[in-house]
């Protein structure tokens, strides 16, 4: 049985993004495969890039169409939606923070896997934090972690 | 001790001038807006009252005035439930011991009368949107509720909703909270707070309905009348169940969310369904460590997403274990989880020791639904809805002529579909009472659409099953 919580891999591998996509500017990845009552991201996605025939249908991406603008992962309620950008060796990894403090850009962090284990000590590229709230921090980590890397826990928070 | 909270990444604790409670015969910091069981736990007093017969120490669980943990005696009045009454400079407060002391003052007692068209009871997400909705169909509207602050339990949500565009999707229940507030105003309905309703007699024509509130009662004369008085956190039994320190989930919620009281560091949280998730992750966000939640099911109960965003922080989630017994005499001072076999029954040797101070339960809700079984409505025990309901129809119309309910005492489910059943109840009273019926029925098809899409996932069969069973009790006994 699979870990609660935690993407089966067999699912997580139909929600990638191709490589070729990651490699031009941050694509969003979304971490959300049950029938569960929301359409947030379809409807924020200011280019259409979200594609969801109904509310419980779960979200795709069109890769071709998204632009990195990372308005769907300071928005959607399940904090379930990242962004990747491979960058040779590095990749860079988008993740919601509703945590506080918010890092600062330049900080160095822990990034953290689906089960927040720490993968790594990784520099803040990016974190802003929206009006509502939520925050959006990237972190550069080698490039095998861009899937693996899903969180980050800043200074000694907990 | 420091438990209020003043670095929050989503909420601003705009505390005024503190002012002073006298506290057995101590002074006690409070700020304006705070309940006296929130100040007093913010201040270090987890010990709010003894049981009468037994002198076992009470604590703050429910914080939303329903299970009695936390009478006291204030400015001389014993039982106050001090969770939903508001500090004020100079107030004294003491704990009761044994059975509680007869009052050493004569409180004032007079009866007012109020007439309205629809008196709705409870205004939460579902009171709220009935008032809207009735208010904007031309109908006078009087809310009725036992909190000081209104909005029910959406005060306490601090996360985003799901749902749709049109009902507040990505948007925080407490935003949700402040707008449907703001509505209501423009909309001129009329507010009683801290008035709990006890009882409502039909009379023919529509229903007297009696509300108790501080210093005296009033008597509402109402056309109709909507219930929407939500749910009440249900126990789970296990040695030292009832220390304090073992908060229900809507109880921890009220204290950090609400007022930004956090009473411990380290918590268990028992239940892995939606509530139990959430409220891990607001632990983690209030500074707390969480470590564990516990679910006695084979898989969770809630949402993924949900799980994977407190899993990501490193918040174990154990399947099939339960939490068997709480450690500590006077509060909560670890716990002990242990491993179910098929048969639920506790393995052997898996107990596991956790050192916590909070424990939080998050086992399920039960409707509020004493008015309309006072009442004589008809009432149908539905598992999937939580417990006892009143037979409804899907307009929410009691077996009562006059009588609607709406959201959590219609059966346990959540708050995008409270706000959506509070607008069918809502327009359905109105239109009933003659208000603009072309336009209240377009308002109730137009609810009743976005319900069906919303409840259209497997997550919502449960509650579709048992709304079937209740509907089809009321076609049999209303036709
Ligand atoms: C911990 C927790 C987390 C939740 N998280 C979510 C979530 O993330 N998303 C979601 O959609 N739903 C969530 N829910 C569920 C959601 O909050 C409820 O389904 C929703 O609030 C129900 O709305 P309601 O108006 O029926 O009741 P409530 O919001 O409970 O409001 C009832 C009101 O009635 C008042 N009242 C009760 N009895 C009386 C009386 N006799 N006289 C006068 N007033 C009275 C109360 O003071 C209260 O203000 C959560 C619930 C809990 C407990
Ligand atoms: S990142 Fe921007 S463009 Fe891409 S899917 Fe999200 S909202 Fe649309
Ligand atoms: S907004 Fe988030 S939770 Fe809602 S459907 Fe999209 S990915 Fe899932
Ligand atoms: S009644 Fe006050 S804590 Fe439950």
């Amino acid at each position: 049985m699979s870990e609660p919580g935690v993407m089966p891999e067999d699912v997580l591998g139909g929600l990638l993004p191709p490589d070729r996509a990651a490699e031009r500017h941050p694509v969003a990845v979304i971490e959300c495969h049950e029938e569960i009552p929301c359409d947030t991201c379809r409807w924020v996605c200011p280019v259409g890039a979200v594609i969801k025939p109904s509310i419980t249908t779960p979200p795709r991406v069109d890769w071709d169409r998204c632009t990195g603008c990372g308005t769907c992962l300071m928005s959607c309620p399940g904090l379930a939606i990242f962004m990747v950008r491979l960058r040779g060796e590095w990749a860079d990894v988008y993740v919601p923070y509703e945590f506080s403090p918010l890092p600062r850009r330049g900080e160095v962090v822990a990034a953290l896997d689906r089960m927040g284990e720490k993968i790594a000590e990784a520099e803040v590229v990016l974190s802003v934090r929206s009006r509502d709230g939520t925050g959006m921090v990237a972190v550069r980590v080698p490039r095998e972690a861009a899937h693996v890397v899903r969180a980050v826990r800043a200074g000694g928070s907990r | 001790m420091a438990r209020r909270i003043w670095d929050h990444p989503i909420l601003d604790f705009e505390r005024g001038e503190p002012l002073k409670l006298i506290f057995e015969g101590r002074e006690i910091t409070a700020y304006p807006g705070e309940s006296v069981a929130a100040a007093l736990v913010a201040e270090g007093v987890d010990i709010l009252g003894w049981s009468k017969l037994r002198g076992r120490p009470r604590g703050f669980f429910c914080g939303i005035g329903k299970c009695s943990s936390c009478l006291m005696v204030v400015d001389g009045i014993p039982n106050t439930r001090t969770c939903v009454t508001p500090v004020s400079p100079g107030m004294r407060v003491s704990r009761q011991r044994g059975p509680p002391p007869i009052p050493d003052v004569v409180p004032e007692f007079d009866l007012e009368r109020e007439e309205v068209d629809l008196a709705i009871l409870g205004g939460g997400p579902a009171g709220l949107s009935a008032a809207i909705a009735a208010a904007d169909l031309g109908a006078s509207v009087l809310l009725v509720d036992e909190n000081f602050r209104p909005g029910g339990q959406l005060i306490k949500q601090t996360h985003k909703f799901f749902g749709s565009r049109e009902n507040y999707a990505g948007v925080r229940g407490i935003e949700i909270a402040r707008r449907l507030l703001s509505e209501v105003g423009g909309l001129g309905a009329r507010w009683v707070l801290r008035s709990s309703a006890v009882a409502d007699y039909p009379t023919g024509s529509g229903h007297r309905i009696v509300v108790r509130r501080p210093g005296g009662a009033t008597l509402v004369d109402a056309r109709a009348v909507i219930v929407g008085t939500g749910a009440s956190e249900n126990m789970l039994a296990f040695p030292n169940n009832d220390l304090p320190g073992v908060y229900g989930a809507g109880g921890l919620q009220t204290l950090m969310n609400v007022f930004g009281v956090l009473p411990g560091e380290r918590a268990l949280v028992i239940g892995a369904g939606n509530v139990g998730l959430i409220v891990a992750y607001q632990l983690l966000q209030a500074g707390a460590r969480v470590e564990a939640v516990v679910e006695i099911m084979p898989r969770i109960g809630g949402y993924f997403v949900h799980a994977a965003k407190i899993r990501r922080m490193g918040v174990p989630i154990l399947l099939r274990h339960t939490i068997s017994r709480v450690l500590g005499r006077e509060r909560v001072e670890g716990a002990e989880v242990v491993a179910v076999d098929d048969s639920w029954r506790a393995v052997e040797g898996s107990e596991r020791t956790f050192d916590v101070d909070m424990v939080v339960l998050a086992v399920g809700l039960t409707p509020s639904v004493r008015i309309p079984a006072q009442a004589g409505a008809d009432m149908i025990y539905v598992p999937q809805l939580g417990g006892h309901v009143p037979v409804h129809t899907p307009r929410l119309l009691t077996t009562l002529d006059g009588m609607y309910v709406a959201g959590d005492s219609s059966g346990i489910e959540e708050a995008t579909t409270a706000m959506l059943e509070g607008r069918i109840a809502g327009a359905a009273a109105a239109s009933d009472l003659g208000y603009a019926p072309d336009r209240a029925e377009r308002v109730i098809s137009e609810a009743q659409r976005q319900l069906e899409s919303f409840r259209s996932g497997p997550f919502s069969s449960r509650v579709l099953e048992g709304k079937e069973m209740v509907w089809e009790k009321a076609r049999e006994v209303i036709g």
